[in-house]
This record gives structure tokens, C-alpha cells and sequence, in this order.
């Protein structure tokens, strides 16, 4: 393997997020809000002798929540490190980029807009995927425009955080003249929630976000040579134009995924990333696509986790949880950047 | 090195409106190290960056290697010629090996995987340079005058016939400055390539280079050996090339030193 991270302390990171996976899948099947104890649980997942509550509780809620969380988280940090390896800035990602933010307003309009009309079948879901594609794809869009007149990444971060501003202050219009009904279940929604899916629409998240995963890591070699800076990219034969707009729009699908099912989940995106790098201690895409992927996923079923065992008998929204466990991360990188 | 590797034809570049040089008909070959001197914003680095494809020029064509280096296929060109900016590398997380490895990328498949002959070039790229012991650094780590050695290991692993380099010396100590461009000349003489590149060093260029581009800043360039070069000044100091580099500037060619001194009084 060509990488700075020795071998040994890459396959350890891969091993123990493997750990780590499983124990805190656990973690969340076994915590909830109706006391089950463990040895309930492995019977119902194992398919033993137990109660239908406790299987229903178990099956149906427990384990779809903790893959929501875990492709949420898996696609959200693949989705900032595209950004901040195409934006050469450590601050990137979908929310900060105001890409989460597009999503929303997307969701938000279909939500406030044609939430009754659309009924709450299939096709309200579809809608809301719908409204978060077009949100996501229109913030792209803009930064895209912009990439082109304003040569610093700086700056485009900074529109795009201005960009997310506006997309908000929409949001707040839109919510300001629905229905209180309307309201409500925006507001829910925006608090970001791993335990809204059904397993038929899980089924549906799952192989769009496995399939958008797995197109990032199509990008490895450009990914590479992105890191030297973009004249030695296109010395080496990149067109980097048409790389920098694929990885954009691969980025801005998975972040509008994770939004339109589990609302906008800030700093994950933003976080993960370094947490890979630290833990891997290289930049090679090669590792770092992949270490990142396993990471996210840790890391949102992690904020699952805690969204469960803090909320005293309730499940509290997990934008509550991301910030606490993200915000030193970020604080660490910039104080590490400043030298 | 009977075909010439860069071909320039009628070359006007610049940007806009704003030609900086005219009119220039050159040929490079095989085995020749060309150093381009001139004055800040007399065009070097624009006149490198339209050698490189990164810039069309105002007028004219240039090939390397027989492909037109603005349309011929980034591929193509990639192939043909490799060069070393100014940007500064210094990623975290990136080894030495994984930065001269990112040489090989015109040459490998989808996936950058390297094989065993991609493996060899690169080790190879790294021992040509003097590097071989430091492969497992982090680019980070190193002082300048290693990261620019480094840099060119790179561009030795994209093995191309030709060369290009924008001021490689320019944060280098002494040291550092008179080991690369002996490098880059003993690149050049024993391996074949064409290397072109931009410099403040005049006495080192004089030593190293087979050939010199004086550009003066009045849109001209003059093509010379240093051998003519320093016969033009010695005949007249003045109407020299050498002798109007730096016109109206308060410095003045010492033969000596091979090098622009104060002029006295």
C-alpha cells in the first residue's frame, strides 16, 4: 500500500471501527425507551422465543434505526470529504457549504407546500426526496457558477455559507405562512432523526446511499491528485473542471440522501473526515475514502447512541448530539492548522 | 536527438490585449538545458505556462513530443512533459513515496494502481534525486531544498522526454540551489531530456545551461549559448544582450562573477 500510515495502524483502525460498529449497534438495540432486557433482544434478532411487542420493538425500530445511522453517517462524511479535498479547505462540508441547507429548503417546500396534497404514502416520500435532489442540486449549481468567477476556495466556502443563510431565511418565510400542522413536522424533521424508516423505505435509502458510496470511490486517483493542488493535476492529465463538477455532484447527492431521510444532520460530514486522518495518518484516498465511510458510520450510530441513553425515557433529536461530539474535532483542527 | 522536442512557431504570449513576448521561433532538443532569465513580469512564467498548455498562446503554435500542447489531449501532453511549480506541496498525510507515486498517473489505469514497473520508476525517480532514504516521509516534514527535490523525483516518474520548471530554486539556499541545477543539467546531459526552466541565478544558469532565453522585457527573446553570450558582452558591454537585460536598472554585468553587480559611480 502506497501511504504514509503504516500498514499495521491502518488495518487496527479498520479492525476496531469494525468493533466499534458492532458494539454500539448493540449499544442501540439494547437502549430505548421500553425497557428490554439484552437477553430479549438476541432472541428477538436471532429469531428466538420472545415476546411480539419485544420483536416489533426490536426488529421494526431498533435495527432500522441503527442502519439509518450507520448509512447516514457513512454517507454524510464521504459527501465532506469529497468537498473538502475539492475546496482544498479542512472547513468544508454539505452543511457548511449550505448544500444540507439547499436539501432542506427543498423538503421544506414540498413538506409545507404539498404536504396535504401528496398524502403520507409513498409519494409523500418521494417528494421529499424529490424537493431535497432539486434543493441540493440548486445550492450545487450556484457554487458551481461561482467556482468559476472566484478563484480562492475561501471565498467559495464563504458563499456557500451565505448561500445556506438564504436558503434558511426561505425556510423561515415558507414555515411563517404554513399551517401550524405543517410547522410542526418541519420542525420535527429538522432536528435530524435516525428512527423515522420503515424497512421498504429504508431498503430504498440503503441502495441509493451504498450505490453513491461506492461511485465515490470511483474518484480515488483524481481524489490523489487533487491533493498536490490543480496545476499539477491537470500537468499529470486531469481535466480538472469536469473531476472538480463529478465530485461535486456525487458529494451533493449523498448530503441530500441523509437529508431527505433523516433531515439536515450538521457536522458529521464536516468531522469525520479528520477523524479518518488522524486515526489512519494518511491522505491517500486509497485508505482514506473507505476509513472515512467506516468512521462516519461509527460515529453517527455513536450520535444514535447517545440520542437514546441521554434522553431519559425519550429520544432526543440527534442535531443535539452531533455538535457535542463534533465541535472539539474542529476546534482541535483549526488550533492544529494554525502553525 | 535529431527531432527537436519542443517546436515553437510564430509564438506570441500573454494575456488579453497584453502581449508580453513576440514573434518567437525556437526549437529545443534532447539533452539541452534551457534557463530563462528576465526581469519580475517580463513573462517567464507566461511563457512557460503556454509551453505547458496551461495558457493559449496570443499567436502561434507550440508542440512537445509533436502534440500541440493546448489541444493535443491532456494525456498526450502528460506524457510528454512534466513540470514543477511554484505551488508549495506540503499536504499533511502525504508520504514522499505517495507524491513521486502521483508521477506515474498518466501512465497508470482508473484506479492509480501501481505495478511493479511503476513501482521501479518510482524508486528509481527517488535515487536519481537523492532521496532514496527519505520514501517513508511526510512531504511536510522536509526543508525546501528536499521537498524540491522531491517535486522533481515526481516529474522524473511521469518519465517524460521533456521537462519544465518554474523557478525550482526559488526558496532554496545556496546549497541547495547549485545541487539542483547541477541535478537538473546532469538530467538533461545524461538522460536526454529537454528541460526549460525559469531562474533568478544568473551565474548559476551561465555555469549549468547549454542554452540561455534572455527575455528583456520589451516583448524580445534572445536565444544564445553562455559561450555567446559572455563573447557578446565582453566585445560590447552595452549593446549586449547581457548588457541590456537590465537596462535602466542600477546594476551592471560583472564577467567575473558571472553575475549583475551595483554599478559605481
Amino acid at each position: 500500500m502506497y501511504s504514509m500510515g503504516s500498514n499495521a495502524r491502518i488495518v487496527w483502525t479498520f479492525l476496531l471501527c469494525g468493533v466499534l460498529i458492532m458494539v454500539l449497534t448493540a449499544g442501540v438495540l439494547i437502549s430505548g425507551t421500553t425497557g428490554i432486557d439484552a437477553a430479549d433482544v438476541w432472541r428477538a434478532v436471532t429469531g428466538g422465543e420472545t415476546s411480539e411487542v419485544c420483536r416489533v420493538i426490536v426488529r421494526d425500530v431498533r435495527l432500522p434505526m441503527a442502519l439509518t445511522a450507520l448509512l447516514c453517517g457513512m454517507a454524510l462524511s464521504v459527501s465532506g470529504l469529497l468537498f473538502q479535498t475539492t475546496f482544498d479547505n479542512p472547513l468544508a462540508g454539505p452543511s457548511i457549504l449550505g448544500v444540507s441547507t439547499g436539501a432542506s429548503l427543498g423538503v421544506a417546500v414540498v413538506m409545507l407546500s404539498f404536504g396535504g396534497w401528496l398524502g403520507g404514502g409513498i409519494g409523500y416520500y418521494a417528494g421529499i426526496l424529490s424537493g431535497a435532489f432539486v434543493g441540493a442540486a440548486a445550492v450545487l449549481a450556484i457554487l458551481l457558477l461561482f467556482s468559476s468567477l472566484v478563484k480562492s476556495n475561501v471565498m467559495l466556502l464563504i458563499i456557500g455559507i451565505l448561500i445556506g443563510y438564504l436558503a434558511s431565511s426561505a425556510i423561515s418565510l415558507l414555515n411563517f405562512f404554513s399551517t401550524q400542522q405543517g410547522v410542526h413536522s418541519y420542525v420535527i424533521w429538522g432536528m435530524g432523526n435516525f428512527g423515522g424508516l420503515t424497512w421498504d423505505r429504508l431498503m430504498i435509502y440503503a441502495a441509493l446511499a451504498i450505490a453513491a458510496v461506492l461511485s465515490a470511490m470511483l474518484f480515488i486517483k483524481p481524489l490523489n491528485a487533487l491533493l498536490l493542488g490543480k496545476r499539477y493535476a491537470e500537468s499529470m492529465g486531469m481535466n480538472v473542471r469536469r473531476v472538480r463538477n463529478s465530485l461535486m455532484t456525487v458529494a451533493g447527492v449523498l448530503a441530500a440522501l441523509v437529508t431527505a431521510f433523516c433531515g439536515p444532520i450538521g457536522f458529521l460530514g464536516l468531522v469525520m473526515p479528520h477523524v479518518a486522518r488522524m486515526a489512519t495518518g494518511t491522505a491517500n484516498h486509497g485508505v482514506l475514502l473507505p476509513a472515512t465511510a467506516i468512521i462516519g458510520g461509527a460515529g453517527a450510530l455513536l450520535c444514535a447512541w447517545l440520542s437514546v441513553v441521554c434522553g431519559g425515557g425519550q429520544i432526543i433529536p440527534v442535531n443535539a448530539v452531533t455538535p457535542v461530539i463534533s465541535v472539539p474535532v474542529i476546534i482541535y483542527v483549526i488550533l492544529k492548522g494554525r502553525k | 536527438m535529431d527531432e527537436a522536442l519542443i517546436k515553437m512557431r510564430g509564438v506570441s504570449v500573454g494575456y488579453g490585449d497584453k502581449c508580453l513576448v513576440a514573434e518567437v521561433n525556437l526549437d529545443v532538443s534532447g539533452g539541452e538545458m534551457v534557463s530563462m532569465l528576465g526581469a519580475n513580469g517580463a513573462g517567464k512564467s507566461t511563457l512557460l505556462r503556454t509551453i505547458c498548455g496551461e495558457l493559449v498562446p496570443l499567436r502561434g503554435m507550440i508542440t512537445v513530443g509533436g502534440i500541440d500542447t493546448y489541444s493535443g489531449g491532456r494525456t498526450k501532453l502528460a506524457r510528454a512533459l512534466s513540470m514543477v511549480t511554484t505551488d508549495r506541496v506540503d499536504q499533511e498525510g502525504l508520504s514522499v513515496r505517495d507524491v513521486v507515486a502521483m508521477g506515474r498517473y498518466p501512465h497508470t489505469g482508473f484506479f492509480g494502481r501501481l505495478d511493479v514497473d511503476d513501482i521501479r520508476i518510482v524508486e528509481e525517480a527517488l535515487s536519481a534525486v537523492g532521496m532514496t532514504g527519505y520514501i517513508e516521509r511526510g512531504i511536510g516534514s522536509l526543508s525546501d531544498g528536499e521537498r524540491q527535490k522531491v517535486m522533481v523525483a515526481r516529474a522524473l516518474a511521469q518519465d517524460t522526454p521533456v521537462m519544465v520548471l518554474d523557478e525550482p530554486a526559488a526558496f532554496l539556499d545556496v546549497a541547495s540551489r547549485v545541487e539542483l541545477n547541477a541535478l537538473l543539467a546532469s538530467l538533461a546531459r545524461e538522460r536526454g531530456k529537454a528541460v526549460v526552466m525559469s531562474s533568478h541565478d544568473v551565474a548559476q544558469s551561465l555555469e549549468q545551461s547549454t542554452r540561455i532565453w534572455l527575455l528583456t522585457g520589451d516583448g524580445t527573446m534572445t536565444d544564445s549559448t553562455p559561450a555567446e553570450l559572455l563573447d557578446a558582452y565582453a566585445s560590447d558591454q552595452n549593446d549586449s544582450p547581457l548588457g541590456r537585460l537590465f537596462a535602466g536598472r542600477n546594476v551592471v554585468f560583472d564577467i567575473a562573477r558571472l553575475d549583475y553587480v551595483i554599478r559605481k559611480k
